[in-house]
């Protein structure tokens, strides 16, 4: 496949009064043409920051990419001077956020906030983009785009806010969506709905995606490979079918085995013990070593690097060390 | 939206005749005599009594406020004691005065005070921002007589580049046209300064405030991620939204405005309404009193007014929960 984005060695810092704490620790992966790679992990692990890094939208201060590189049609994004930057947000690659209530200025009309992109970027006159923007909310599935256009955000539920959050990062047609949690903030019902139409625009729009999520369902539904992260690194990386049918980090494990099956009656869901480590206190070894059932006393002493156990698959354990390279 | 300022203005008409009503009385109930500068050896005890019943100050006070009003209402203000002409003709005259000072202390205000407080948010912590807090707090701590006076010292005493006083020249009745409107602008520099610039440290700090908390909200972050220059971000998406809570404060600050301007017309021998005010209170000037109050209570809300109406203006959720959609 095609490679769109090459992440490499992705570092950003957040400065605390105790020190620079390391959110994204040397991320690296890659994402190809029309692609869905699902970036899975627990609240607080780095995968928001992540996704906002490659779009350089990390607020200094307190935060700042220290170091990495994101390539794409042969730039690094991360040395692009910012006018060029800009081009590319919400151009070539465009967000979604986790809070659809929060993310619409309450201000403006929903039907402008849309066009106001499309005329920044595709060098649109006022009516032209109108009518862009109008067919946007259509293709989101609003009923009556034209009379919705004029909608202010407090008009709306949360589920159509969030269509028309993702009619406006795709009204450029993006090589790569970023869909930060779309559907966690939504009810259940709304969700699915959500997914739905995610999955569909993919279809037709054939963009990459990159999905962030705690939900493994969700990545198992839409994802085409997984990566997974603890603690700011990557820990596993595989496609979905081997990920779910044998996961190779024992922390990819404990996550698996902390969703409820079906038919299956538990006293407790089995939990992974412990709690995601404070940045600023790593454990010494392997990141995830202090909640590790499977540790080896070589955990404690030296990380493990990036192992490839199988083909395209990666696996950050000792346990996996030397199987075949 | 016609609805509610109908509503509003009638609501402000009763409340301007409550305010009139109270300043009535305890005017009458002050110490002090409008006939006090006509106790004088050569003029009769029976002389002043004649003027008294002239002026029908020997009637009850509940009857002369009856006969005030029922003037007030025609549009009467009735006879200055002091001038011995009608009200209307002396406000005539101070009003444009006091108007004039007004508005370009009023818009030098609104202009120093949103554009430092924005700049100061754009670069919070920077050399600008804390330059800027500091002469705020400097010039905010100083009383505006002193100002004034320090000012006339500078300005007009040291460098003899600005009148120290009076609204235009005395000369300038033979001027016309462009040095005309030079020699009233040359005039009004110190004074609108003094009363707008002053007052813009305290809108600045609001403004800075405002802003800061806007840029710290999710829309602003979508507004980043399409790829908006800085500009446009803190412009139209931040300004709108910061602006909101500030129109409050702009809409109380007339008073404050008008107030000043009675201290600073008295110091810059400015012929507005202020001076009158002053002078009318010494002498009991009864009618003029309550003029120049009637004037200043219709200003202060009409401010309001403007303030509420700019507010639902700015903010499409306000006008929503008027109409109950």
């Amino acid at each position: 496949m095609e490679k769109l984005l090459e992440i490499r060695g992705l570092t950003t810092e957040f400065v605390t009064s105790e020190g620079a704490a390391k959110a994204v620790d040397g991320v690296g992966f890659d994402i190809g043409a029309g692609e869905t790679v699902g970036l899975v992990g627990e609240s607080g692990c780095g995968k928001s920051v992540t996704a906002l890094s490659i779009m350089r939208l990390v607020q200094y201060p307190p935060g700042r990419i220290t170091a990495g590189s994101v390539m794409m049609d042969g730039r690094d994004l991360m040395k692009l001077p910012e006018k060029q930057m800009r081009r590319v947000r919400g151009n070539d690659i465009s967000i979604v956020f986790q809070e659809p209530l929060t993310s619409l200025n309450p201000v403006f009309t929903c039907g402008e906030q849309i066009r106001e992109t499309i005329a920044l970027h595709q060098k649109m006159g006022r009516r032209e983009s109108r009518l862009k923007a109008v067919e946007m909310l259509r293709l989101v599935r609003i009923p009556d785009p034209e009379k919705r256009y004029d909608n202010y955000p407090h008009q709306m539920s949360g589920g159509m806010r969030q269509r028309v959050m993702i009619a406006m990062a795709l009204s450029c047609q993006p090589r790569l969506l970023i869909a930060d949690e779309p559907s966690t903030a939504l009810d259940v019902s709304v969700q699915a709905q959500i997914i739905e139409l995610l999955l569909d625009l993919k279809e037709r729009m054939g963009m990459s995606v990159l999905l962030i999520t705690h939900d493994l369902a969700v990545v198992a539904q839409m994802a085409d490979r997984v990566v997974v992260m603890y603690a700011g690194a990557v820990v596993e990386e595989a496609p979905i079918d081997s990920l779910f049918s044998d996961p190779m980090h024992p922390y990819t494990e404990g996550l698996m085995a902390s969703i409820p099956k079906l038919g299956e009656r538990l006293e407790r869901l089995p939990v992974i013990p412990g709690n995601v480590p404070d940045p600023l206190r790593l454990p010494s070894g392997c990141r995830f070593s202090d909640r590790c059932t499977k540790r080896i006393p070589k955990c404690l002493i030296e990380e493990p690097p990036l192992f490839s156990p199988a083909a395209g698959r990666l696996s950050r354990c000792w346990l996996r060390e030397g199987i075949g390279r | 939206m016609a609805a509610f300022l109908l509503r509003r203005i009638l609501q402000s008409l009763v409340l301007v005749w409550i305010v009139l009503t109270i300043t009535f009385f305890l005017l009458h109930l002050a110490p002090g005599d409008p006939m006090a500068r006509y106790e004088h050896p050569d003029i009769s005890p029976e002389t002043v009594m004649k003027m008294r019943g002239q002026l029908g100050l020997d009637r009850p006070v509940i009857e002369q406020y009856f006969i005030w009003a029922a003037g007030f209402a025609r549009g009467d203000f009735g006879v200055s004691f002091r001038y011995n002409r009608p009200v209307g003709e002396i406000l005539a005259e101070t009003i444009p005065n006091t108007l004039r000072l007004t508005v370009a202390s009023m818009a030098l205000y609104v202009l120093f005070g949103l554009a430092l407080g924005m700049m100061s948010a754009a670069r919070r912590y920077s050399a600008f921002d804390r330059l800027n807090t500091i002469v705020a707090l400097f010039v905010y701590s100083i009383p505006s007589f002193w100002l004034a006076l320090m000012l006339i010292m500078l300005f007009s005493l040291k460098l003899g580049i600005l009148p120290s006083s009076h609204m235009q020249s005395l000369d300038s009745a033979s001027m016309s046209g462009i040095p005309l409107f030079l020699d009233r602008a040359r005039h009004l520099v110190l004074p609108a300064f003094v009363l707008g610039v002053a007052s813009a440290a305290g809108l600045a700090r609001y403004m800075r405030g405002s802003m800061i908390d806007v840029l710290r909200e999710d829309y602003i972050r979508t507004a980043r991620a399409k790829g908006l220059p800085e500009r446009s971000v803190l412009l139209k998406h931040a300004f709108r939204n910061a602006a909101i809570p500030v129109v409050t404060i702009l809409g109380m600050s007339l008073p404050f405005l008008l107030g000043g301007a009675v201290i600073v017309e008295k110091i810059f021998s400015w012929p507005g309404m202020g001076g009158l005010m002053v002078e009318a209170i010494y002498t009991r000037d009864y009618p003029v009193v309550l003029a120049v109050n009637f004037v200043v209570a219709v200003m202060v809300i009409l401010g309001n007014l403007l303030a509420d109406t700019g507010y639902a203006v700015l903010d499409p959720r306000i006008m929503s929960k008027e109409t109950g959609r």
